[in-house]
């Protein structure tokens, strides 16, 4: 099970450890850093790596590398199903997962890390059940504690461990009842030169928002749950349900969780919302290239797309752009390469284009690698997949909550080769 | 408070001032103090000293200074046992405290105090809280058994604290029931034949309940465990699949994989033909799918696993080929996986979708990936004939960019698929040439050479080329002198007029200015070859070559079906039985899919058809024997069960040949039925005193090292030839065959004139000399004889086979000892030569050398290893030995570390001897 966890930044500082058995030297990690000599750029170090004694299993989240040392045979996935948690976990306490907020908790992390994992096993991980035991801080909290002399840390067994619902706790009590329910889905898609789709999917996830008193039982359905051929739930859904009546029935968690997530695949139509006109040329001679882009409006469902971006990572020689954006700004970071064009919100009448120049260093030879577009983009109430929920109802509560479901569609991982 | 900034401390005074807060009166500053503590430990700086004044505030009804006193005990305890005895005592009093937390938490920190002593007095509590009403007090105990097993092992098992922690696994509460089972997989994992989680169906059942309800680290580590279980049919398998499968949809991506191990192993008894099995097949595709998009270290590992997955079932995703596509912005692991999955499951369906993808690629930045990505063009070009134009056209295109390492990695590939297609795309040839100057890589230039060459008749330069190369020969890596040797020797033999002075210069420095063994002696074969039989040397150097493999990089079926149990671990990861690399798991038993529903109940079934699907999948070996199992039973060469005192193994049903002259051989097959017959004639014998050895006269000196000769076992019994017993047994000592035997008179007269006859057998073996027994042999006296033997005695062929008659005959004896097949590509053109019907396989039980052990006794022996082929966990040693009747027989030994049990599979033309030579190797190994 899991041996050991150091937090190391990306300067390669060890600044945390926890051992949850025997005490492993920090000289371990030597191996990793070793790796993350040959990997250059953060992103790609391997997960997974073998050292004489130990497994060194990382995951790179937020500028920090979490690195657990293994010394069995272990489910890696599990590790890092676990590593993402603790990161998660963080990130729910403090607001941020970064070094600075965590060297300034350092006492509730180790106390978190403890309560999080027994003997390499995992103990707690719901993040309800370990604010019960360990409630976050807050100014005004610790403002209280000081002047009551009483404690951060919960006295109670926390409830919900050993129901048959642990992620939920006993006796919420809310006066205003709400129930709050995001549809996100971001298509992630390749379009080459000619603009033909290559591949396109959806990523959706349901993120929900409930603050509900007492123990309500919520069932959630679709208008067309048919598209849903590929999902992952939230544990409190239950299976069973789902798989003869296509709704979703569930106690939800307090709070703030991820109610289920799905995946519309390439084999069903996917629309992509924009298309793009593009040309990066660079010349034989005279160390310059030409780019021209265009974007319009392709499969939007009559809505607005905003928030568009394009990211263009230049090739190594390229030195500077003149360019002229009818629309947005576009700024140039010489270090990294990156061609930034922040277009905004796109008018179908008025297409924006950015084209202009493109001057590369004296000498280089014409790059051969041609640079890929990435686009960003932000369609309001609108799911592409076209998934619709129906209706929310709720039983074994006697009060009205309030209901709410939106829909947002983005951009993920959309790329436009060139 | 929280967000002091800690890390501003330890040096001497800060210690000091810490001490003085540490034994303060208020409860405040002294929680505050012991803070400042843990964070300075936290960041690893050393606050031992101050542990006595810590653990004095232990006893304290705060939780929170409670927990915080605890985290410091557990860091320091190892290094100030003593005074962590001192803590023991608060210990044992919060065991039994009424609050359950308080409970749950004090077991479970006495666990994490690595200190000897501390154990002995963990032991009670420990008990207590195994059996507290409060499950989770229970659940707690339960992984502290696991604790306190890796402290001290023995304890645990004396205190019989195993079986309470087996008792757990029927709790009423599923966490409890998870918790117990994690503990016994760990603890399972440093005693691998304990059978500590003995699964039943009952047990099974449980199991299944609780995996609906607990957690999901739980429920990783019940399908885990489910996993090790084998179901007694595919009935059982079903309902475990069906009650495993809601798990897929799961957002933990490490319960998904676990389920899909489960479900993989269990879907290998299910018979093809059931609907069920092609719900099963489809339902595994889109967890899979997901996997990919979740962060990328998950992806990578989930990657690593569909790549096993798709060699073992490649139908579950042939039609999800998209989600392979490599975005730009994956990380660099992620891309490689990707491309490896992309041609898996290329097809002539997806081709064309696939190399224009792999064409994109290849005009990325990272160096790496791309020259994987052109190296997988030409991986594509071999697995589908029909893409195989498409994939040299985009390879030109691709040199056409003239991108060094891009070039590089085309001619490479290229060279594969002129192996693959011979004389189908050598227009290519010309534009190959024009990029000579630009390689640089001893891998692209030996691919260069190589084709320059072979296809020498068609280069009209070939000779300037060749020569180009030649002039920096001793700057060349050895694969490319190797490569440039060949070469120039083949184009010799192809114009020979024009290049004599070429191949001269080449050989001279092959073999008189080079070191390396294998560039000279590679010389001198060409050189002796060329001078003597210039028609030999271009039947051997030109001769036709085997076609290339399709998938050279397919994992062996033995090892894929081994990582298939054991998806979603680090074997998984690394493609590596654990056996290989685990540490200190030597022990691992190997874990194997079930056998379909081929046997036990479903043979009755009707749908037996079926189960041939898997049992027809023996593991394959030699690369392209499909079919080793093939005729084992057809080869009719299973002994009768004789009564006689050989072993059963003796072969004793042929009666072809007497041993010792006319009548003695209807005596010696009296183990299968021939009636007794009286004492030949030719053994009459005078018999005086004692007679020394002869043993040593012939034996002894010069004796192979490591030359087995099995114990003499008795031929003739005494009651069958008038009281002379004879036992015998063959030896090769100093190289020379010798029958070894003892007479003994059990008569009551004396016996003298001792004769022997051989007649004709199997391996032409004729008494090199007279059978000397000078003296008379007097009642009850026994007498050593050595009779040397030579083979050039008339050859018959013995039906139903065998040797001599009488005995247990060690082929093994009879090799002569330089003959034996010299090389890997002799063996396997041998091999494969020899039809698949006259292999036969054997088992050998019981076992317990190395392969390195092995192989020695066996050279001792004459059986010669040609070649040893290492796949994890597994040791493959060719041999062949040659019988001196002629026959060579070729031979496979399986042995795996750890197992006792070889695996032999024989291949010999004269499929009637593999039985004998399988009784001489089982003799040499055991002896």
């Amino acid at each position: 099970m899991i041996h050991s966890l150091f937090l190391i930044n990306h300067t390669g500082d060890i600044f945390l450890e926890k051992h949850w058995k025997s005490v492993i030297s920090r000289s371990v990690c030597d191996y990793f850093f070793e790796a993350k000599e040959k990997a250059v750029d953060p992103e790609n170090v391997p997960p997974v790596l073998q050292t004489p004694h130990h497994y060194l299993i990382t995951i790179y989240r937020g500028k920090l590398f979490f690195l657990s040392v293994i010394q069995t045979e272990v489910p890696p996935l599990f590790v890092i199903e676990f590593l993402h948690r603790v990161a998660d976990t963080f990130q729910d306490y403090f607001g941020e997962c970064s070094e600075v907020i965590i060297k300034d908790n350092v006492v509730t992390v180790y106390e978190l890390l403890e309560e999080m994992l027994d003997n390499g096993f995992p103990l707690a991980t719901e993040s309800n059940v370990l604010k019960e035991m360990i409630r976050p801080p807050t100014i005004l909290r610790s403002v209280v504690n000081t002047l009551t002399g009483s404690s951060n840390v919960g006295d109670t067994l926390p409830t919900g461990q050993l129901s048959n619902i642990p992620w939920r706790r006993a006796g919420v009590k809310y006066t205003n009842n709400e129930a709050y329910f995001d549809v996100i889905e971001e298509i992630d898609a390749i379009l080459d030169k000619s603009g033909t789709t290559v591949f396109a999917e959806i990523q959706g996830v349901i993120e929900a928002c409930v603050r509900l008193t007492g123990m309500p039982d919520l069932t959630l359905s679709f208008m067309n749950p048919r598209l849903l051929d590929d999902v992952s739930f939230h544990p409190c859904v239950r299976f069973k349900r789902w798989e003869s009546e296509r709704v979703l029935s569930f106690i939800p968690p307090d709070g703030n969780f991820t109610l289920m997530t799905y995946h519309v695949s390439s084999q069903n139509l996917v629309a992509i919302p924009v298309y793009v006109k593009q040309n990066i040329s660079f010349f034989e001679t005279g160390n310059c290239g030409r780019l021209d882009i265009t974007i319009g409006p392709k499969q939007t469902m009559g809505k607005t797309v905003e928030g568009l971006m394009v990211t263009v990572h230049m090739p190594k020689a390229v030195l500077s752009t003149n360019l002229t954006a009818s629309q947005g700004n576009y700024t140039y970071d010489l270090a990294t390469k990156v061609l930034v064009w922040d277009v905004g919100k796109l008018n179908p009448q008025k297409l924006p284009n950015l084209r202009g120049s493109l001057s590369m260093q004296a000498g280089a030879p014409k790059p051969e690698e041609n640079p890929s577009l990435n686009i960003d983009l932000k369609i309001q109430q609108l799911a592409i997949s076209g998934l619709k929920v129906s209706r929310l109802d709720m039983y074994g509560e006697k009060y009205k909550p309030f209901k709410g479901v939106k829909y947002v569609t983005k951009a993920g991982k959309f790329q436009v080769r060139t | 408070m929280m967000n002091d900034s800690l890390f501003s401390l330890v040096c001497a005074g800060e210690i000091f001032e810490l001490k003085a807060e540490l034994n303060s009166d208020k409860k405040e500053k002294k929680k505050e103090a012991v803070k400042k503590v843990i964070a300075s430990m936290t960041v690893g700086k050393d606050v031992s000293a101050l542990f006595p004044d810590v653990v004095n505030c232990m006893q304290t009804d705060n939780l929170e200074l409670k927990k915080l006193v605890y985290l410091y005990l557990m860091n320091y305890a190892k290094s100030q046992p003593d005074m962590a005895i001192m803590a023991v005592n608060t210990f044992v009093k919060d065991c039994e405290d009424p609050n359950p937390l308080i409970r749950a938490l004090a077991v479970r920190t006495m666990g994490c105090i690595r200190v000897d002593k501390i154990t002995e007095y963990l032991c009670e509590p420990l008990r207590k809280c195994l059996k507290d009403e409060d499950p989770y007090v229970r659940k707690t105990a339960a992984v502290c058994v696991a604790k306190l097993h890796d402290i001290n092992a023995q304890l645990v098992e004396d205190q019989g604290f195993l079986d309470t922690l087996k008792d757990l696994i029927s709790d009423s509460n599923p966490m409890v029931v998870a918790n117990a089972v994690a503990a016994l997989s760990e603890i399972a994992e440093s005693h691998p034949n304990s059978n500590l989680l003995d699964l039943n169906p009952q047990t099974i059942n449980k199991l299944l309940t609780a995996l609906n309800e607990c957690t999901e680290w739980g429920q990783i580590f019940i399908l885990d465990c489910l996993a090790n279980y084998t179901p007694r049919d595919d009935r059982e398998s079903q309902s475990i699949c069906e009650r495993v499968t809601p798990r897929l949809s799961h957002a933990n991506s490490a319960v998904v994989l676990s389920a899909v191990k489960v479900l993989m192993k269990f879907m290998e008894m299910l018979p093809k033909d059931l609907d069920y099995y092609g719900t099963l097949l489809k339902k595994l595709a889109p967890p899979l799918v997901t996997l990919l998009s979740a962060e990328p270290e998950l992806q990578y590992v989930a990657l690593r696993n569909i790549n096993l997955i798709v060699q073992r079932r490649p139908e579950i995703l042939k039609h999800e080929m998209k989600v392979f596509f490599v975005k730009y912005n994956d990380p660099i692991y992620v891309k490689l996986e990707k491309l490896d999955i992309m041609i898996r499951l290329a097809s002539q369906a997806n081709i064309a979708q696939v190399l224009a993808e792999l064409k994109e690629y290849a005009t990325e930045v990272d160096v790496d990936f791309v020259r994987k990505a052109v190296r997988a063009i030409g991986r594509c070009a071999i697995k589908v004939e029909q893409s195989a134009e498409r994939c040299v056209s985009t390879l030109l295109d691709l040199i056409q960019t003239k991108v060094n390492y891009v070039v590089q990695e085309a001619i490479v590939v290229i060279k594969d698929i002129f192996r693959k297609y011979p004389n189908k795309y050598e227009s290519v040839i010309a534009t190959l040439c024009e990029n000579l100057d630009s390689l640089d890589e001893p891998e692209a230039r030996a691919a260069m050479i190589w084709i320059v060459g072979e296809y020498a008749e068609r280069i009209d330069n070939a000779d300037e080329l060749l020569e180009s190369f030649l002039e920096g020969f001793h700057d060349e890596s050895t694969q490319v002198q190797l490569q440039l040797l060949t070469a120039i020797v083949k184009l010799f033999l192809k114009k020979p007029t024009e290049t004599q002075e070429l191949v001269q210069q080449v050989l001279s420095l092959a073999t008189q200015d080079s070191d390396n063994p294998d560039l000279r002696d590679r010389g001198y074969i060409y050189w002796r070859l060329l001078s003597t039989d210039p028609v030999a040397a271009k039947e051997v150097v030109l001769a036709e070559k085997p076609l290339i493999s399709e998938e050279t990089d397919l994992i062996e079926p033995t090892l894929l079906e081994e990582l298939i149990c054991h998806i979603g671990t680090l074997a998984s990861v690394y493609h590596k039985p654990p056996s290989a690399f685990v540490e200190g798991s030597r022990g691992v038993q190997h874990k194997r899919l079930p056998g379909s529903a081929g046997s036990g109940e479903s043979v009755e079934s009707p749908d037996t058809g079926s189960a041939a699907g898997v049992s027809e999948a023996p593991p394959a070996v030699i690369p392209s024997q499909g079919d080793l199992l093939g005729d084992l039973l057809n080869l009719d060469l299973t002994p009768p069960t004789t009564t006689g005192p050989p072993p059963p193994s003796s072969g004793m049903q042929m009666g072809a040949m007497d041993l010792l002259g006319g009548g003695l051989d209807s005596l010696m097959g009296a183990g299968f039925g021939a009636p007794p017959a009286a004492m030949p004639a030719s053994f009459t014998a005078p018999v005086s005193g004692g007679l020394d050895d002869l043993f040593d006269l012939g034996g002894g000196v010069g004796m192979p090292m490591g030359a087995y000769s099995p114990p003499k076992t008795v031929w003739l019994p005494a009651m069958k030839a008038k009281g002379l017993e004879i036992s015998g047994t063959f030896a090769r000592r100093a190289g020379v065959i010798q029958m070894e035997m003892t007479l003994t008179n059990k008569a009551m007269s004396v016996m003298t004139d001792f004769a022997i006859q051989f007649n004709r057998n199997s391996f032409g073996l004729a008494p090199a000399g007279p059978l000397q027994v000078l003296t008379p042999l007097s009642p009850n006296q026994s007498i050593e004889v050595t009779l040397p033997l030579n083979t050039v005695g008339p050859v018959m062929k013995m039906e139903p086979l065998n040797n001599l008659q009488v005995t247990d005959v060690h082929i093994y004896l009879y090799h002569k000892s330089h003959y034996y097949l010299h090389s890997r590509q002799v063996f396997l053109a041998t091999w494969k030569d020899i039809p698949n019907d006259n292999e036969s396989q054997f088992q050998i039980k019981d076992c317990h050398l190395n392969s390195d052990a092995a192989s020695n006794k066996l050279q001792g022996s004459n059986i010669f290893t040609i070649a040893k082929r290492t796949v994890e966990g597994q040791d493959m040693l060719y041999q062949s030995m040659k019988l001196t009747n002629g026959i060579w027989v070729l031979a496979e030994l399986r042995v795996q570390a750890g197992n006792p049990n070889y695996t032999i599979s024989l291949k010999c033309r004269a499929p009637e001897v593999s039985q004998c030579v399988f009784q001489s190797y089982e003799a040499v190994l055991k002896n």
